[in-house]
Formats: C-alpha cells, structure tokens, sequence
C-alpha cells in the first residue's frame, strides 16, 4: 500500500506581471487525512497547484512532497497523482490510448490502464475518442490519470465540477477511501459545500494569501447554531418547545428551534411523549462562516 | 537515460495513436507519385518519342540536353515532399500547447530538456519514414514508369541509392526543424500558416530572386530548401533557376539543415517551452 507524503507549501508566492496570484502562502498537509483548499474563484488554488507540480514557476519560495520537489522526484506518476482542472486531452485520441501514453513515458505496466479506467466507471468508454467524452467523463479520465502509478499523494483541482449527483457521490467515498488508505489527498473547490461532507481539514485562501487553516469543526464558530426538528405532530412538538422555553421558527424542513445541543430537543420531546422524524444540527453555519472568511462570499 | 528511452516510446505512441500520421502519410505518398509519375509519363514520352514535342508548349529542344532525368523524378521526393514532416513534426510540438497535453507529459517526465529531445529524436525517425513513404512514390511509381518506357531508370546504379540514403536523412532533418518550429510559434494555426507560406511561395521566391547575383546566389545557398537540395544533390528546382553559385556540398546543406533545426529548438525551449503551464 503506497504511503503518503507530508506536503509542504514555504512562502509561495507567485506574480503574474503585475498580478500578484499567491502572496506568501505557507501551509502543510498530512498523510491520511483530505485536506480541502477552498477559496473563490482567482484566489490563486489553481496556480498554487501548478507550482506545487512544478508545472508553474514560483517567484520566490518553495513547495515540495516529503521534502523532495516535484521534479526531483525519481517516479513522479508513482508518488503524486495530480488531476488539474483544464481538459488535458487529445480529443482524437481513446481513453486507453491516452492514457497508455504517459504509462510509457513513467515506466508503468499496460495493466494499469484498464485497471484504473475501470476504477473511475470508464472500462466502457476505453475504446472512445476522448473528444466525444461528457465533462463528466472527462473528469472520471482527469482522476484515472492521477491514480495510474498508484501514488501516496493525491492532487485533485476542483474534481466535482461537472459529476452527476451519482458521480459526486462516488467521488466523496473516493475521497475517504484514498485518506483511510493513509494516502495525502489534497482537493480544491471553490464551494465549502461541495467537499464539506468529506474533508479532515481545511485551508481557506482568497486574493492569494491564507486565511483560515485548521480542522473542519475550526469553522463551526455559529455560536447562535440552530437545530432542525420535526415530527408527525408537529403541533405537540411546537407546544413542547413553547413550554420549555426555547423559541423557534418554521423552516422548509421543520422547526428550526434556538439552540445548538439536539440532544436537549430529543430528551423534551420524549419527556412529552412526542415521536421525532427529524433531528439535526443546523450545518448552514459552516459555509457562512466559509464566506465571511473569504470576504462576503462575492464572486463564489 | 532509461528516462530518456521512455520518454522516446512515449512521444512515438502519441505520433501513432490519432489519425494524422497515416492521412499525412497518404497524401504525402499520393502527391508525389502523382508528380513523379506525371513528369516521368511526360519525360520519357518525349525523349522516347511517343509523345511528340510539337504537343507540349515548351518544346522538346532542352529536354534533350537533359541527360538525367531519374534523379530529377525521384529527388520529387524531398524537394516537394519536405512540408510533410515539417508539418507532422511542427503539429507534434503546437498539439501539445493546443490541447494542454504538456499538463500530463511534464507531470509523467517532469524534465522538460528530456521531453524536446525525445520529440526530437521521434520526429527524426518518423521524418525519415515520411522519406522512406515518399522514395517508394517517386522511386517506385517514377521509375516504374520510365522503365515501362524503356527509358533507363538507373535503378541499379549506386547514384540512385546514395540519394535515395540523403533523401531519407534531409526528410529526418526536415521534421526535426518542425519540431523546433513548433516551440518557436506554439500557436498551431500560425505554425502551419508559416510552413505553408514559407515552404510554397516565400523561399522560391527568395531562391529564384536571389540566384540572378552572385553574391545572393551564394546567401540563398543557406536557405533551408537549397540546403536540402544540396543535401539530397539533385532538385526539380534547380532547373528551373538560372545558374547561379555553385551550390553547397552535400554534407555541408545537411549540415545547414542541421542547425536550422538545432537554433529553432533551443530558441524554442527557452521562448516557450520552459514557460509556465497555465
Ligand atoms: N497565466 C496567467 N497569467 C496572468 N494571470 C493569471 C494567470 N493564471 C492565473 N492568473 C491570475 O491569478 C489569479 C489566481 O488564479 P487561479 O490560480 O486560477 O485561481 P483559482 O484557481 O483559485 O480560481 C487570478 O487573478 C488569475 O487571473
Ligand atoms: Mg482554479
């Protein structure tokens, strides 16, 4: 089982002319956990990969994997998996074919094409020329391309764009299975809510500097959390919460009652004889907390 | 350097896994062996006498001074041929900056100087096919025909074969200078725009402009089609330019083609292909 590597970022910066893309951007992230790196749209998460895979030169500063950098690693495809946003493709040429291509350039068996096609639901497709390929598609063969020399580290910019509900749900489990794995997956999206249900940890950037960095329960600051309640009866439940005080209001899903402990609501509500259907933390708190960091959410 | 290898078997897949390649190859094959077999009917019609001169426009009074007509057919093959792997070898470099391609071959070889010299190496080899397809029209077809005429086609003299060998060795060098082009001018429309441009109107014109001085003549030897020409030893074009300098020594055109496509390459490498991958 390939074992990841701890990725270093030491005061990365990066111009572009006179835009300044990174700004002295330092963070690591850990084996066996998936990272999120979040920020709106050009707060330099693209760029910031770039550099790390050494595919764009940092002005200053250095980014590497396990110490080594990108290019100085001996087997780079059996290390690091990348999967970068942009449609990398040859549309004349088959999935297989495509893939084929850089196992010869990294020395890898011809098996692993198939094998890693079928890991992302392509097997069906090899034989296709990749230009008549869905963006899901595409971005199923951007992820086979990553997995083809079984690397420790994942490096995936914005993989949800352009899934299917069906494929968005694949690809968290993915996410997980790879981090239980102890593999380093390191994932990018502009939306907390897109990889909030799979993510250990987060760093947030925005305009290319960081600005949040820790566990994902490091955003939970909502002190005012709501929970979300219902049941059957929802005029017994409501008359439960009036008499013990705790004030609430009718949301799409049920009530949406003032306080942040749903263990307090399920302990009333079985005190007065009330059967539940719904009882959870109200989760909207993360991503608010996610835009007033990044700065009012303009952009997202 | 096992590196290097991989790297040389990963640019050939990528030449024989889309269709370009083979419909280059057919074309390639097709044009010249329309051309070498058109002039060969024509040729050896007329020194034969089955054609009669009063037919043709020109008249036949030239043609007879004209002792060797197979090397003029069968040089069709790179003195006409040459755009061919030039194209290839220039659409192997722009495809990769067109279809962002260099993403997953700079992370798969993240040795950039490793990747243009493997290209180049492939191109070689690949432009030495285009020769081998482009001999096999204008040898097989062209001398075929003049055969049939009767007309001695010189297939057994050791002249035929050496220009055949620096054919294939200009036709290698030909789309080693695409490939250099091809990092010169990413731009894949404007790379293909300058191929067409220079190869079929503006280096004729230069060469025909610059064979009336002598001391043109002797500059215009260095333009890369004259130094094929002189390469390869023998060339359609230079029957149709007035005498001018003498022209370069074979080795010397293939070392001209040469370093065409060494400048152009390392121009390249650093103009574009160290550049970021954005
Ligand atoms: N090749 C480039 N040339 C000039 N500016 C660039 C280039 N690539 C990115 N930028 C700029 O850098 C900033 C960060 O972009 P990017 O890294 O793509 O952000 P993200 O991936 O977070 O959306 C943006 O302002 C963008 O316009
Ligand atoms: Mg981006």
């Amino acid at each position: 089982m390939p074992t990841g590597a701890l990725i270093e970022f030491t005061n990365i910066s990066k111009r572009f002319g006179g835009v300044t893309a990174v700004n002295d951007l330092s963070f690591t992230v850990k084996p066996g956990r998936v990272t999120g790196f979040l920020g709106p749209n050009g707060a330099g998460k693209t760029t910031s990969l770039r550099i790390l895979l050494g595919l764009v030169a940092a002005s200053s500063g250095t980014a590497t994997f396990g110490g080594v950098r990108y290019r100085d690693l001996p087997h780079p495809l059996q290390t690091v998996g990348a999967a970068l946003e942009a449609a990398t493709f040859h549309p004349g040429r088959s999935a297989r074919d495509h893939l084929g291509v850089y196992a010869i350039a990294a020395g890898l068996p011809r098996t692993r094409v198939l094998e890693v096609l079928t890991q992302v639901g392509l097997a069906a497709h090899a034989a296709q020329r990749v230009g008549g390929y869905s963006l899901g598609m595409r971005q199923r063969l951007g992820l086979a391309y990553a997995l083809l020399g079984d690397p420790g580290v994942l490096v995936l910019d914005e993989p949800i764009n352009g899934l299917d509900p069906e494929g968005i749900r694949w690809i968290r489990g993915f996410l997980r299975d790879m981090a239980a794995e102890g593999r380093t997956v390191l994932v990018s999206s502009h939306l907390l809510s897109e990889v909030q249900q799979s993510v250990d940890d987060v760093v947030i950037i925005a305009r290319g500097e960081l600005i949040h960095l820790g566990p994902l329960s490091s955003l939970d600051t909502d002190a005012a959390a709501q929970t979300i309640v219902d049941s059957p009866n929802r005029d017994a439940l409501a008359a439960a919460l009036t008499t013990a005080g705790i004030s609430f209001s009718i949301g799409r899903t049920g009530l949406l009652a003032a306080t942040s402990d749903p263990a307090l609501l399920g302990h009333l509500a079985f005190e007065a004889g009330v059967e539940l259907s719904v009882l959870h933390r109200q989760k909207a708190g993360l991503e608010d907390s996610f835009l007033t960091l990044v700065g009012g959410g303009h952009s997202l | 350097m096992i590196s290097f290898l991989r790297s040389i078997a990963a640019e050939f897949a990528k030449i024989f896994t889309t269709r370009l390649w083979w419909i280059l190859a057919l074309v390639l094959f097709g044009y010249i062996g329309l051309l070498a077999g058109g002039l060969a009917v024509l040729f050896s019609g007329l020194q034969t006498g089955v054609i009669s001169p009063d037919t043709v426009n020109t008249g036949g009074g030239e043609l007879s001074g004209f002792g060797s007509l197979p090397p003029i057919i069968y040089s069709f093959a790179s003195s006409i041929g040459y755009v061919f792997p030039v194209l290839i070898g220039a659409l192997a470099t722009t495809g990769e900056f067109r279809h962002q391609t260099l993403t997953p071959t700079f992370l798969a070889t993240p040795r950039r100087g490793v990747v243009l010299g493997a290209k180049t190496v492939t191109l070689l080899l690949v432009g030495a096919a285009f020769g081998l397809i482009a001999l096999a029209a204008s040898v097989g077809i062209g001398g075929g025909i003049m055969s049939a005429f009767g007309v001695d086609a010189l297939l057994l003299d050791p002249e035929t074969w050496l220009l055949v060998a620096r054919s294939v060795l200009a036709m290698a060098l030909w789309a080693a200078i695409g490939v250099g082009l091809g990092v010169l001018v990413p731009s894949q429309v404007a790379s293909i725009v300058i191929v067409l441009a220079f190869t079929q109107f503006v280096e004729p014109l230069l060469r025909l402009a610059a064979s009336f001085l002598e001391v043109t003549a002797k500059i215009g030897n260095f333009l890369p089609g004259a130094a094929s020409d002189a390469l390869v030893g023998a060339s359609i074009f230079n029957l149709m330019t007035p005498a001018g300098a003498a022209p370069l020594d074979w080795w010397q055109g293939g070392l001209v083609l040469l370093g065409y496509a060494i400048v152009a390459t390392v121009i390249g490498y650093a103009v574009s292909w160290r550049k970021d991958v954005t």
